[in-house]
């Protein structure tokens, strides 16, 4: 629809008066109709990142911002061409549905009927037909969200910015907006940039994820990447649930001892500790079990089991199993890790530190 | 509405009966309770009131009709009414304009010695209508500042303070205070992202107060406003000072009452000063949605 245009950040960082180092300096590119995901728990940059890149905050000096090949470092946000959608949604009180969405259009000038055809045009995109006279308050949060994304898409902005935006929805609404702003998204081809701490968000949403920590990006890749190898314990404990094994001797023939058993793993033999997500665990029949243990716990979850399976280690294994059976406290089960289930990120990071960021971000 | 309006008489009845007479005892417990402030209702607001209304429907001693129609007949009564309504109305206006934008301004900046500065601003509040008069004659009265300063430039002295614009200053005075503290609190409770989303969208800083503060804090304007003119309605203090020869309602109920032993008028007079005052603050209290007090 509008020719989309690249983002690059060059040595950005930003301190705060007080001293607080709220990013570290940060280089980043973003391509041109991508939507690249900042992902990361509370104070870890990722808004930051994304107000300098709207033009809400500057970067300290040195930093520099380009929209394509364009320098928009000294330029305000209003003079950036920016569209973006907040998580308290932002629409003004004081007009309706419409009004809302057309601000950016007045503020341009644009002539009457160019303005009242791009109206149905947006509202007919976000599924708004007919509200456009409505009060906002007369909106539930997900019509408000449409809103703000309607009036955000309405100037055809070069960049599309997302502050969280589904954070104060609830479960069921958050999944199905998601899908909508994923197929929207597809079909503008605008370059956006996501801000979450909902991996499922991002895993949905992102072409690319990069998971900030520290005012640092830990790790930048595709959701695959991200899921599937790790660069460090941090990325691997944010990103879903995982088991770490610690690796307590080495037998024969690439086998590895850890509590509870032994594990296959030729191309992990100079590691410590073994990780291995929750899912790649199979239950298997204790004689062709590699690693036994008694069940402590057993959640339900309607698709699904979590077990926590006592294996003699300093934390108990997670594992995910069919919820069809049923297993008793204290019952002894086989478990089966998969060699390809098994990988080590490079520890960059104290386990400490993952586990303290790991710890806000769940509060 | 109209559901109900449709209804035969005796289904509206029984449907009130019906809900009355399940939490029946609790609407006795609920009497009790509140005796003793219907007793004091009763004693202090609503015998004395009625009473001042009844007093204003008798014979004005001069005129010999009621004191009510006086009013709207007599060119001097009318004449301060509608002083007293434009000057408070004036007031409230100045007031809002001037303390609306240093409050959002106090509201947005952070400097050294802020809070010193706000304590400043906010200190006449603290002061009688008294002592802001006789501020006000020190300003402009025979002897004040301006007086001594024209009379050294250009050998004349300038006076104001026993005039309207002595009251107008003196009202601003007091009025300030009171806009600049509600406007600080409305503008620390607008959400800022209304702002950036305005601004993302191309809007300049004129068009964001134009379009986004202005509105947000619209409510507390009206409401603060409305505040300053029941006061500068009211005010006795100020304009007593300044000179018992302005025409001013506070000032006429006190002449009528004291010195004519006019009681009809002077009751007549204070309900009509009451009302106004009590329409003003309903209607911004509407329109604010909010909550607009009572004069402090």
């Amino acid at each position: 629809m509008s020719s989309s245009v690249s983002i690059t950040l060059t040595q950005c960082s930003r301190t705060f008066s007080g001293g607080h180092t709220a990013l570290q300096p940060l280089d980043l590119h973003v391509n041109a109709g991508e939507t690249l995901v900042l992902l990361g728990p509370s104070g870890c940059g990722k808004t930051t990142t994304l107000r300098i890149i709207s033009g809400l905050e500057s970067p300290d000096r040195g930093g520099r911002v380009q929209f394509g090949e364009q320098d928009v470092t000294a330029l305000p946000i209003e003079k950036r061409d920016v569209g973006m959608v907040f998580q308290n949604y932002a629409l003004f009180p004081n007009m309706s549905v419409a009004d809302n969405i057309a601000y950016g259009l007045k503020i341009q000038r644009l002539p009457r009927s160019e303005t009242e055809q791009r109206l149905a045009e947006v509202m007919r995109m976000v599924d708004l037909e007919g509200f456009g006279e409505r009060r906002i308050d007369a909106l539930s949060g997900g019509q408000k969200q449409r809103v703000a994304l309607a009036r955000a898409i309405a100037v055809r902005p070069k960049v599309l910015l997302f502050d969280e935006p589904l954070a104060a929805l609830d479960a069921k609404l958050r999944d199905r907006l998601r899908l909508e702003i994923g197929q929207l998204l597809r079909e503008l081809g605008t370059t956006a940039v996501y801000v979450t701490h909902d991996q499922d968000e991002a895993m949905a949403l992102g072409d690319r994820i990069a998971v900030m920590q520290a005012g640092r990006i830990a790790q930048l890749g595709t959701p695959q990447e991200i899921y599937h190898q790790p660069a460090n314990a941090f990325v691997a404990d944010f990103i879903g649930a995982v088991n770490r094994l610690e690796v307590i001797g080495k037998g024969a023939n690439g086998q590895l001892t850890v509590q509870g058993g032994e594990l296959t793993a030729p191309h992990l033999q100079e590691a410590q500790s073994v990780y291995c997500r929750p899912e790649d665990i199979e239950v298997v029949a204790l004689p062709n079990a590699q690693v036994k243990g008694r069940i402590l716990q057993s959640i339900f979850l309607g698709q699904s089991q979590q077990l926590m399976v006592d294996t003699g280690g300093a934390t108990p294994l997670q594992v995910k199993a069919s919820s069809r059976q049923h297993w008793p406290i204290g019952t002894a089960i086989g478990l089966a890790l998969p060699p390809q289930a098994l990988f080590h990120p490079e520890s960059s990071h104290s386990e400490l530190a993952a586990a303290s960021a790991k710890e806000q971000a769940n509060g | 509405m109209t559901a109900i309006s449709k209804q035969p008489l005796g289904a509206a009845y029984s449907a009130t009966q019906a809900i009355s007479q399940t939490p029946k005892r609790k609407n006795l417990i609920a009497v009790f309770a509140l005796a003793p402030a219907l007793a004091v209702f009763f004693a202090f607001w609503l015998l004395p009131f009625s009473r001042l209304i009844l007093m204003g429907a008798e014979a004005d001693r001069s005129s010999g009709i009621s004191a009510y129609l006086t009013i709207l007949t007599h060119r001097q009564y009318l004449i301060s009414l509608v002083t007293t309504v434009t000057i408070s109305i004036t007031v409230s206006l100045a007031a809002v304009g001037i303390a609306g934008i240093a409050g959002f301004f106090l509201a947005r900046h952070r400097f050294i010695g802020k809070s010193t500065l706000v304590a400043i601003l906010t200190f006449p509040l603290a002061f009688p209508g008294v002592v802001v008069g006789f501020l006000v004659i020190m300003l402009g009265g025979r002897q004040g500042a301006l007086a001594q300063l024209s009379l050294w430039l250009f050998d004349e002295r300038w006076m104001f303070a026993y005039s309207l614009a002595g009251l107008f200053i003196g009202y601003l005075y007091f009025s300030i205070p009171r806009v600049i503290t509600t406007v600080m609190a409305a503008c620390e409770n607008l959400d800022r992202s209304l702002e950036e989303a305005a601004r993302s969208l191309g809007a300049n800083s004129w068009q964001v107060t134009k379009d986004v503060i202005v509105p947000g804090i619209a409510p507390a304007l009206l409401s603060t406003g409305a505040i300053c003119f029941a006061t500068s309605m009211g005010a006795f203090g100020t304009a007593f000072t300044l000179g018992t020869r302005l025409s001013i309602l506070p000032l006429n109920i006190y002449g009528e009452f004291t010195n004519y032993a006019n009681f009809a008028m002077a009751a007549a007079l204070s309900v009509v000063l009451g009302l106004i005052t009590w329409v003003a603050l309903s209607l911004a209290r509407k329109l604010a949605g909010g909550n607009v007090g009572a004069p402090v």
